[in-house]
């Protein structure tokens, strides 16, 4: 699959919870083109987009991601079972969510632990592209550790597909938000940014992130 | 307090607090440990409440909130009753949970409860509800936390329809249906404060809103200031409701020491095992030495500091978030009751008249 490279793609960030009016607020301060939607009438979400995401579009979900380039998924991951796949056929999904039973419950369509959740995610999505990302930093860091390039305090972020041309778009988003990256070129790599996992919730710079993945890997 | 500044002039974040400023402390019963370091028994804790409430009341704090838990860390599964202790042994002081976990209980015997401690302490009783960091009541009384909003929903619906007292009728799917059915006893000053605990989720903010409860906003790590928009729904959802003008309140953790240098040496290594601890089952990320000085700097959420370097950031922060009322949960498992007793007397004494003086009272 091949992806327009786009001057700044659009975005259409599916959940209004904690994560996703957070995910539009970034994203549109890098420049992105937003709309946001939740499970059904998008005027459920008006007050919540503009007070917490203003700009962002808040729209029907099947509006909102046929004219976007990227769909984040931010909808609680218990929710996934109901989720239409068609919905993001031949689309760009990237993948913001986690399993964490001790939390959320129990998920049977989860509990293969031979995969990772964005594995799970990628089978059920059999029509999308997945991108596994901006999972393993906390909602409440994302907009507070953004810093420019350069910077000795910008933190790094893993981002995982198994199609290079996904990650590379998605890389550059999470780059302009204000994140250095590190690329994974298997979606199953992205095992390593679960929850457990050697840089889940931690702040590290790219190069201490690369050698907590080599750790690991060892 | 006054008007909120903001930070391009343009927000509407805050106005005038019409409310009361109230200062508070809350706890989770967190497990001390006697002068050589080992664990006082559960029930030495639970008894280090009873006192930590009663000192609490003869320093002039307003409130004393006790949060539901069912750990060896925090063995408090009934605040209600430990609050009753309280109630008993005080004049003055507010008593309420913080918080009960409605989800995993049932809203009628929450609510019978409340208003029991209503009656037991002259009209001193408040709930705050929510989920809380005890997700341990799910598997402990049979409930399924994927079924959590579900839970939550239904169930303050249910709390609503209850404190508007007389018969109470409801429907729903967690719980048998009520019909005509009378619930006592009747509170008798009217209902008792509601508030629902809020930690990042918008719908929760507009929950609360719908039902006509207060806002009480737990901020736990991170920036206080990134909070300040759900001030803003908060009070828009409310007019957009048609409900009445509710106060906003914050629930941050900390701890006071006569100076900054000794509260951080208390407090740092408990948290640091504390939240090592935590980690494994919620997901957070281990404290570093910097982060915590970030989080006990001005930016932060941690109160930790003299009287006067809380008072400066408790006053800040609840301008910044246009709320009215904060409560320092207080404690962390391992610090001995000595320590904590000595934090209440400084908040008492030091800390709320310097935010007091600071909010211009």
């Amino acid at each position: 699959m091949s992806f327009p490279r786009w001057e700044v793609p659009r975005i259409a960030v599916l959940g209004a919870g904690h994560v996703g009016p957070v995910i539009a607020r970034v994203a549109m301060d890098a420049g992105h083109q937003v709309s946001i939607a939740a499970s059904g009438d998008p005027e459920r979400i008006d007050l919540i987009a503009q007070v917490l995401a203003p700009g962002a579009e808040p729209r029907w979900a099947r509006d909102a991601v046929e004219d976007a380039d990227i769909v984040v998924l931010a909808i609680p991951l218990h929710r996934f079972a109901d989720f239409d796949p068609d919905l993001v056929a031949d689309k760009l999904v990237l993948d913001t969510m986690n399993y964490w039973p001790p939390v959320d419950g129990t998920q049977e369509m989860f509990e293969d632990r031979r995969n990772g959740s964005s594995e799970i995610v990628a089978h059920r999505l059999a029509r999308s592209t997945v991108v596994k990302t901006l999972n393993h930093i906390g909602y409440h860091e994302l907009e507070d550790q953004r810093r420019p390039v350069g910077s000795p305090e910008r933190r790094a972020l893993g981002v995982a597909g198994d199609d290079p041309g996904a990650v590379e778009l998605v890389a550059d988003v999470v780059e302009r938000i204000g994140y250095d990256t590190v690329r994974l070129g298997r979606l199953s790599e992205g095992r390593l940014l679960q929850p457990g996992g050697p840089v889940f919730g931690a702040s590290l710079s790219r190069t201490e992130f690369e050698s907590a993945m080599r750790a690991e890997a060892a | 307090m006054s008007t909120a500044p903001s930070a391009d002039g343009a927000s509407s974040v805050s106005e005038p607090a019409q409310f009361p400023l109230v200062l508070g402390l809350d706890t989770f019963g967190d497990r001390t440990h006697d002068d050589e370091d080992r664990p006082d028994s559960q029930a030495q804790t639970i008894r280090n409440v009873v006192e930590q409430g009663v000192l609490a009341d003869q320093v002039g704090v307003d409130f004393f909130g006790i949060g539901e838990h069912h750990t060896d860390d925090f063995p408090m599964p009934a605040a209600d009753v430990v609050l009753g202790a309280i109630a008993a042994r005080t004049t003055s002081i507010h008593l309420g949970s913080a918080v009960t976990v409605l989800s995993s209980d049932d809203p009628v015997r929450v609510y019978q409860r409340y208003s029991t401690l209503d009656a037991v302490s002259g009209g001193r009783a408040e709930v705050i509800l929510g989920r809380g960091s005890s997700i341990e009541s799910f598997p402990l009384f049979g409930y399924d936390l994927a079924d959590y909003e579900t839970l939550f929903e239904e169930k303050t619906r249910l709390f609503a329809e209850l404190l508007k007292g007389g018969p109470v009728n409801w429907q729903g799917k967690t719980r048998a249906s009520l019909h005509d059915q009378d619930v006592v006893p009747y509170p008798e000053s009217g209902p008792f404060p509601t508030w629902i605990g809020v930690g990042g989720s918008p719908q929760s903010v507009i929950r609360a809103a719908r039902l006509g409860f207060s806002l009480m906003l737990a901020i736990i790590g991170g920036s206080p200031a990134r909070f300040a928009p759900f001030s803003d729904l908060y009070r828009q959802a409310l007019e957009g409701f048609e409900q009445d003008a509710r106060p906003v309140g914050v629930h941050s953790p900390g701890h006071v020491a006569a100076t900054d240098d000794k509260a951080r040496e208390e407090f740092w290594p408990r948290y640091l095992e504390t939240i090592r601890r935590v980690s494994k089952v919620r997901g957070f990320a281990i404290p570093t030495k910097e982060s915590f000085a970030f989080e006990t700097g001005p930016q932060g959420a941690l109160y930790v500091g003299s009287p006067e370097t809380l008072a400066q950031k408790i006053a800040a922060n609840l301008t910044l978030l246009g709320a009215s009322r904060f409560d320092l949960k207080f404690g962390m498992p391992g610090l001995p009751q000595p320590a904590l007793m000595t934090n209440i007397e400084l908040y008492g004494t030091q800390v709320i008249p310097r935010v007091r003086e600071l909010a211009g009272e």
